[in-house]
């Protein structure tokens, strides 16, 4: 019985190392297939920075955690600064790559992968599009962006823009001719309309009021007309 | 003398528009504007010979080669738009593509897109009265806020179309509810039905600068509009029906505006809905829109 299950066990060893080693070789083409076709610009990198192996080349490796001197004192990690060093991204052998967690490889045009790691939510919702902004053809071919186009590695954080002007105010607006004041030198434009139009009713008498002269609408008079009207 | 029915009121049409009409400006494309169909009652070939004629009164006024187009809506799609309010920042980019793109008047100033600053744990949704839209802060976004665009939101039960005496209003087959602006007799009605303040009036004559007009330009969408005549945003109808993203998606730096259509559920627009927290503005209303906000994150 033990043989038995011994030699079922290394059936299976031997089909999951089949399997595995299918799955390895597949994986670029899985891969892509997870990935749509998608378009990304090459990355970000500051003036004359890559490759990195033009300086790097030949120096010896120093793995220990330290501040950093020139010409990389100017990066202030703010990334989970407390758990992470440059190498753990930056590979240490080819510096002209990044390196995942598993130790593979991946170029800066594929950055993604890397970021992808910890952000696997933000990740998934960059590949259909949802996160991160994409432009060109809402049926066909689309733009992407790198996650470093908008967070840069090292302090990712959006950066603060200045906003466009507000819009103009009510009283700002200009261009329209104001013809419809609707006072004009104390008397209701309507008031005008209507002796204009000759409708009744409409008039209006002048008082005084907290020491302004004010033409207020008379309506009395058609009131009294109609209650006549009924007498008769 | 034997007068029909027919002949007797087109004779008095006639006189009456003798007398009613500026004579002075009776030249032909005049007269052609003012017996102009409407726009869903022309054939393809009065809409080309109408087409023709706006492209050299709108080449003539702006002195440059304007493409007016007619593109009729694509077949089976359903036009949506997504607006990450977990991603807005607020900074007014949109407001300001869409004016580029969409011809808007720069003087009387009209803008398609506002902006709204809302207090962060404030009573909002429903109460848009309580919002800024005049902010200017040195950046954004600012601490304790945050921002949410309102533009028109495409209702699929649109109270504006319902309201327009004269049907210069509707909802074309992918979902844009657009304005023939020849049409549109200024009554306002639909922007007093609008719940979401998305119309705009052209109170004044339009004004923009000769070298800012957009001359790519659809009948429905972004071609030279009227005094007096209402606008609003179609979806970028002159873009979106040629496969392109609306404007204010191609310019948003943050990536919170989403497009896509609803008829294709590998869309991104699709994803949004089945896969996030969205919500509708004003839903109590049952004008059913097609501009989802969600909260991505």
């Amino acid at each position: 019985m033990i043989k038995t299950d011994n030699k079922k066990g290394s059936i299976l060893e031997v089909l999951f190392l089949l399997f595995f080693t299918f799955f390895c070789s597949c994986s670029a083409f899985a891969e892509s297939d997870d990935m749509p076709q998608f378009f990304v610009p090459s990355p970000p990198f500051s003036e004359d920075i890559y490759p990195c192996s033009m300086c790097h080349e030949g120096m010896e490796t120093n793995t220990t955690p330290r501040q950093l001197e020139w010409p990389h004192d100017w990066i202030k990690l703010k990334h989970s600064e407390r758990q992470r060093w440059c190498l753990d991204c930056h590979d240490a052998e080819n510096r002209d790559q990044l390196r995942l967690a598993n130790g593979d490889h991946v170029s800066f045009k594929e950055s993604y992968k890397l970021c992808g790691q910890c952000h696997g939510t933000i990740f998934r919702d960059w590949k259909v599009g949802v996160h991160g902004k994409r432009t060109g053809e809402w049926n066909g071919k689309k733009q992407y962006r790198l996650c470093v186009h908008c967070h840069y590695p090292h302090n990712p954080k959006y950066k603060d823009l200045k906003p466009l002007p507000p819009p103009a105010k009510p009283d700002e607006i200009t261009g329209v001719k104001t013809e419809l004041i609707m006072i004009k030198d104390n008397v209701p434009m309507w008031a005008e309309w209507a002796e204009k139009n000759k409708i009744e009713g409409f008039k209006t008498k002048d008082t005084e009021s907290g020491g302004q002269k004010l033409s207020v609408p008379v309506i009395s008079e058609k009131k009294e007309k109609r209650e006549k009207g009924n007498e008769h | 003398m034997n007068i029909n029915r027919r002949s007797f009121l087109k004779g008095t049409a006639a006189g009456l528009a003798a007398i009613g009409l500026p004579v002075s400006k009776s030249h032909a494309s005049f007269w052609e504007s003012f017996f102009q169909k409407h726009y869903r009652e022309m054939t393809d070939n009065e809409k080309d010979e109408v087409v023709k004629r706006l492209e050299v009164e709108y080449s003539a006024k702006y002195g440059k080669n304007f493409d007016v187009a007619t593109t009729k809506p694509i077949d089976g799609a359903l036009f949506g738009y997504g607006l990450d309010l977990s991603r807005c920042i607020g900074c007014r980019r949109c407001v300001y593509a869409c004016t580029a793109e969409n011809n808007q008047s720069r003087d009387p100033q009209i803008h398609y897109i506002s902006v709204l600053r809302f207090k962060q744990g404030e009573k909002w949704v429903n109460d848009l009265e309580g919002s800024d839209k005049y902010y200017d802060p040195e950046t954004v976004p600012e601490e304790g806020h945050f921002y949410m665009p309102v533009q028109c939101q495409q209702c699929e039960n649109p109270p504006c179309v319902k309201v327009c005496p004269t049907q210069a209003t509707w909802k074309d087959p992918d979902g844009i509810i657009v304005v023939d602006y020849n049409w549109c007799i200024g009554c306002r009605y639909c922007m007093a039905a609008c719940p979401y303040g998305a119309r705009k009036f052209n109170w004044g004559e339009p004004y923009l600068p000769e070298n800012e007009i957009n001359s790519q330009t659809h009948y429905l969408g972004n071609r030279p509009r009227l005094k007096g005549c209402v606008e609003k945003c179609t979806f970028c109808v002159q873009r979106t029906r040629l496969g392109k993203y609306p404007a204010c998606v191609e310019i948003c730096p943050v990536g919170a505006r989403k497009f896509g259509d609803l008829n294709d559920p590998a869309s991104e627009i699709r994803y949004c809905i089945e896969k996030k927290r969205v919500f509708r503005l004003k839903e109590d209303l049952n004008t059913l829109p097609k501009f989802y906000y969600f909260f991505a994150t």
